[in-house]
């Protein structure tokens, strides 16, 4: 080697930023990208612009994922969640960078919201198994049967997830979904998709099964009508969508009747109630007889 | 080929889980404040291996001045521990059950050195029991307004609170997971017989951080646990063990502040009717009475069989219990482990001796009773009748009464009659039938084709003379809020 | 006993009809699928450990029925799979023979001369296997060109859809007729297919139904289907065997195939019978292993135990 080598800054390696489907990272089938910059306009990635295929291909991985995922304890998905929060406190300083460049923040206010969204993964670990102590029960019908409600799952929920905050309002909408056994294709936040797609990054090593959660980036009204249209899927998240778009999505989703959360102001950083756990959340009530009265001499 | 070989029986080699993951100091300290501390007076008692007789360490024997201690320690802690978001307060708790988790193995062969019990036992459910439970009460921290009390429910603030030593790190988690999610701080007095599992829980508490003055344990006999219940600065008094000392509990307490709850005694119904799934009936049955030695409050020890199929189900039943492998807690194919002391082995003696002198008809099958240690074969009595000692007093031993019954309406009765209320069992493959007998127990908890199951989430307490107040689940938040 | 006749034992009134035939095995009592999946998880932690897992390993070698069922099965593969089965480790001689090898009936004469003189029987999947949906005499001339190649033993299905269909009856003469079939030299297995059956209720009735009707041994499944051999329907059978010598008298086998691939499995199954059916059971006349590579990892194993060191497939044969 030389020895008048002089010292030069390193080049760093770029990120090539990849869909989330089934567990897999793949690029949109339509092999399109749009580029990503941040708050000041300068480039930060080029992101994959899904179509309405990666859309449906989502979903088909949604579906899949439903059966074992609603299948599993309350106490096992609780554990799984917990594990997000886990592996996410240790790339903290990874999701701080994207987070301010995304959002323009000081390194400071980047750091709050990273470290709400981490805590916030913690607060709905710990709903898993409480939800249905809060809003089932036993109901005591007038006559000799046991009558107990409990909540079920939707199925498939689409979520898009909020323009402006593009990681806490990311995790306040997906977390709630996931809790309580639905499975996810969630639309990154159109602007600033980035921290979305590198959530992935931390579901893949988190325990979470291929296929609970899906993500995909590109044009928010693009990928949100196949969804909302979608006949096989249960349920939709509005969080992301304008007042136009949000009606049009509503519309579509009444063909086969999602249940469809409105968008609506929503300070991420507060602490949040069960709204969006109970949102996509079906309640079964099981009748069984239990002895007779005893009017004709025997109870039982 | 070796034909005489794979002619001879399948005998189990010993396998022994490896003693060496735990590491039993010679003696250890009050934990007060944070730190751990000779007893005032210099005090101390032995523990021992229960199977073995082996001297295990030597803890302190907190008096009434070291009980004082941990309480002000307990009190000066609450202030700010109460005051922490509920979020913080969770993430604690959620610490110390994910070093619960990654200690397990440690933690399960420490409890079976110092109570006896199998390792399968300890490995299979105490530990991750113990687990769960800090991990179910560490997600209610933040979540108290939720939880039907209404808003902003207040903790009570010093938690005193008396453990028994058939499960003793399980009746730990039991107690302390509740009382830190809702704000409280404890003192927490493990049983004479099982200091340890407590003492090591101390140290996972420095693991996980959790501020000094939260958790106290101080070690004792029945002393050291009546000093604390009556301390006048504790507020609130948890208690697991006998009936008998649940009265002179609650006693003590009377005209005080203090809120009181109470696990105690049983003598649990096994139901089993005529379309019951007899092989499934027969392992419950099993695991109602011979799980822990049969040492559980909510054992199933009088079994209630229908009349018309006693012969079947008993073949079955003692051709099931001649299989089961009693000797070295450790040995990871153990079924039935060592009684916990001598003291409850001559308990357990005297009252299989007065089933014998009443009349009832003594089974065990043939088992080699080791040398050293508390030892008693599983023991079945039938021509048992309400009428014999057997079939009333808690044994709380490997020992099971069989009676029967004719009709739902007599095995509810005969349930029923007892001044316990803990559990009981129904087997049968009608629905209806279960529920309804079932709405007709008297007992906190009431197991249909199962047995001895526990969670987190489903509240555990008994009716009567069993006790009061709910364990587990939301329901298990009240006994520690100020509601 | 007999094998010209419906078995002469204490049951024979229960296969009168079709309606006392039901009324029985709907009386047999039920199974509580948690319980019983709970016990048989429970035996699975039992922790079989150096001279016992010397033990368990021969036995469970002695115990294969070392299978291929394949559509492209050859003479040369099969002359493979009997080489294997009598020696099943070139480098060890001391490793005992497998139970048998088993194979479809046009195979059956290419099996025998494979493992003449070795005391290794040769099955064979007979009665339209795997579906069984065939015409009676079509299974039975299934049944009699196996007998007639010399198998040693024959691997029926029973057919599922009389059985879902409630038509206990034919499932019970079919088997009957083939066990007749089989004549006096050939043991019979009956299959279940307890993947297809289902319910844990439905394989208890099947397993009585088998056993009436004159099963030497009753086999969980064909290797076919997603489920196949579990430890708990495993476990459900050996209840069943047992209970039903305890009533009759007769003792009957049991097969589990499909699905059991390592020697840790098998030693799990191994301990299901002993603590089930018990000792009398724990012999190739009253328990096999329907597998194929299990048997190779059995060797792996059994080498470890020998050297102290891990092995590898290259130390073992391919078939």
């Amino acid at each position: 080697m030389s020895e008048k080598t002089e010292k030069t800054e390193r080049l760093s390696v770029f990120k090539t930023y990849k869909l989330y489907v089934g567990g897999k990272f793949p690029r949109s089938e339509s092999g399109r990208v749009y580029e990503v910059t941040d708050a000041k306009g300068n480039w930060l990635a080029n992101a994959p612009l899904s179509s309405r295929k990666d859309a449906r291909d989502a979903v088909v991985a949604a579906r899949k994922a439903f059966g074992a995922w609603s299948g599993a304890t309350a106490y096992n998905r609780g554990q799984v969640l917990y594990r997000v929060a886990e592996m996410l406190e240790g790339r903290r300083e990874q999701f701080v960078r994207e987070v301010a460049e995304a959002e323009g923040l000081s390194k400071s206010r980047a750091a709050a919201v990273v470290d709400a969204a981490v805590d916030r993964w913690v607060w709905y670990a710990g709903w898993t198994d409480k939800i249905a102590q809060v809003v089932g029960g036993a109901n005591p019908v007038a006559g000799p049967f046991f009558n107990l409600s409990s909540p079920e799952p939707t199925g498939v929920v689409a979520v898009l997830a909020p323009q402006e905050s593009s990681f806490l309002g990311l995790v306040s909408v997906l977390a709630p979904v996931i809790a309580t056994g639905n499975t996810a294709v969630v639309v990154a936040s159109e602007k600033s998709p980035l921290p979305a797609l590198s959530l992935a990054e931390v579901l893949a090593t988190s325990d979470v099964p291929g296929g609970v959660v899906n993500i995909l980036s590109g044009r928010t009204a693009e990928i949100a009508a196949p969804l909302a249209a979608h006949q096989d899927v249960n349920a939709i998240d509005l969080a992301g969508a304008d007042e136009a778009l949000a009606k049009e999505l509503e519309i579509a989703a009444a063909d086969n009747l999602k249940r469809v959360l409105r968008p609506q102001a929503v300070d991420y950083s507060g602490t949040p109630g069960t709204d969006r756990l109970t949102a996509f959340l079906e309640t079964k009530t099981v009748w069984h007889t239990t002895g007779a009265l005893g009017a004709a001499g025997s109870s039982y | 080929m070796d034909m005489e070989m794979l002619s001879s029986a399948f005998e189990y080699a010993p396998a022994p889980e490896s003693r060496s993951v735990v590491d039993i100091a010679p003696s250890y300290g009050l934990f007060i404040d944070g730190e751990f501390t000779e007893a005032s007076g210099g005090k101390v008692f032995k523990t021992v291996s229960p199977s073995t007789e082996e001297v295990l360490s030597e803890v302190a024997e907190a008096s009434e001045e070291d009980v004082d201690r941990a309480v002000r320690a307990a009190r000066k802690a609450f202030g700010k521990w109460s005051a922490l978001p509920g979020s913080e307060r969770a993430k604690y708790l959620f610490r110390i059950a994910r070093i619960v988790q990654e200690r397990s193995r440690e933690l399960a062969v420490l409890e079976t050195l110092d109570n006896g019990k199998p390792i399968k036992e300890t490995r299979d459910a105490d530990l991750p029991l113990v687990a769960a439970h800090f991990f179910y009460y560490a997600g209610w921290a933040d979540k108290l307004d939720h939880a039907g009390f209404g808003a902003n429910p207040r903790p009570l603030g010093v938690a005193g609170q008396v453990i028994p030593w058939n499960f003793p790190l399980l009746m730990l988690a039991w107690k302390i997971a509740p009382a830190l999610a809702t704000g409280n701080t404890v003192v927490l007095k493990p049983a004479e017989t099982t200091p340890l599992s407590a003492l090591f829980f101390a140290d996972i508490c420095r693991q996980a951080g959790l501020p000094k003055g939260v958790v106290n344990i101080v070690t004792g006999d029945g002393r050291t646990g009546a000093a604390l219940v009556a301390h006048p600065d504790v507020d609130k008094v948890a208690f697991t063990g006998s009936t008998a000392v649940g009265k002179a509990i609650a006693r003590t307490v009377a005209g005080t502040r203090k809120k009181l709850t109470l696990e105690l005694g049983g003598k649990g119904a096994n139901i089993v009717f005529d379309d019951a799934p007899i092989d499934q009936a027969v392992e419950g049955i099993v695991n109602g009475i011979f799980f822990n030695q049969g040492q559980v409050c909510c054992a199933g020890s009088r079994l209630l069989v229908q009349e018309s199929i006693q012969d079947e189900l008993l073949d079955s039943l003692k051709r099931r219990l001649s299989t089961l492998r009693l000797g070295d807690p450790l040995d990871k194919n153990t079924d039935i482990g060592a009684i916990n002391s001598a003291e409850q082995l001559a308990r357990i003696t005297a009252l299989a001796e007065a089933g014998e002198a009443e009349g009832a008809e003594r089974w065990s099958p043939s088992c080699e009773l080791p040398g050293a240690g508390y030892w008693f074969a599983p023991t079945l009595f039938t021509n048992v009748t309400q009428a014999h000692t057997i079939a009333r007093e808690e044994i709380f031993g490997p020992v099971l009464s069989v009676l029967t019954f004719r009709t739902p309406d007599e095995a509810v009765a005969k349930a029923n009659n007892t001044q316990y209320g803990l559990s009981a069992g129904i087997w049968s493959e009608k629905g209806s039938r279960i529920l309804a007998v079932a709405g007709k127990l008297r007992a906190g908890v009431v197991w249909s084709n199962t047995f001895n199951k526990f969670d987190p989430t489903s509240p555990f307490g008994g009716y009567k003379e069993s006790g009061f107040g709910r364990e587990g689940g939301r329901h298990g938040l009240e006994a520690y809020l100020d509601v | 006993m007999p094998t010209t006749a419906p078995p002469a034992h204490a049951l024979t009134d229960v296969t009168a009809s079709d309606s006392t035939l039901r009324r029985f095995l709907h009386g047999l009592p039920g199974v509580d699928a948690v319980g019983l999946e709970a016990r048989a998880a429970s035996l699975g932690t039992r922790s079989i450990k150096t001279t016992a897992k010397a033990y368990a390993i021969d036995l469970a070698i002695s115990m294969v029925d070392l299978t291929t069922l394949e559509g492209a099965d050859t003479p040369g593969k099969v002359r493979a799979l009997g080489a294997k089965a009598v020696h099943p480790d070139p480098t060890d001689r001391t490793t005992p023979a497998t139970a048998a090898v088993c194979v479809y009936p046009d195979m059956v004469a290419v099996a025998k001369e494979a493992v003449a003189g070795s005391g290794v029987k040769v099955a064979s999947v007979a009665t339209a296997f795997p579906a069984g949906r065939a015409a009676l005499d079509v299974k039975l001339a299934d049944v009699r060109d196996a007998v007639a190649a010399g198998a040693d033993e024959i691997d029926m299905v029973i057919d599922r859809g009389a059985f879902l269909a409630g038509k206990y009856l034919k499932v019970y003469d079919e088997i009957v007729a083939v066990r007749e079939t089989c004549g006096t030299n050939a043991r019979l297995k009956v299959i279940f297919e307890t993947g297809e059956l289902s319910t844990y209720d439905n394989i208890r009735r099947a397993s009585w139904l088998g056993m009436l009707a004159g099963a030497d041994f009753i086999k969980t499944s064909t290797g076919k289907v997603a489920v196949n051999a579990t430890p708990a329907n495993t476990l459900l059978m050996l209840e069943a065997v047992r209970d039903f010598r305890a009533r009759t008298g007769v003792q009957v086998g049991v097969k589990p195939a499909g699905g059991i691939r390592t020697s840790k499995d098998a030693v799990k199954f191994l301990v299901l019978v002993n603590e089930t059916a018990g000792a009398d059971w724990l012999d190739n006349h009253w328990f096999r292993f329907g597998a194929s590579s299990l048997l190779n990892d059995l060797l792996m194993q059994r080498q470890k135990l020998a050297t102290g060191r891990y092995s590898g497939p290259d130390y073992v044969t391919v078939d």
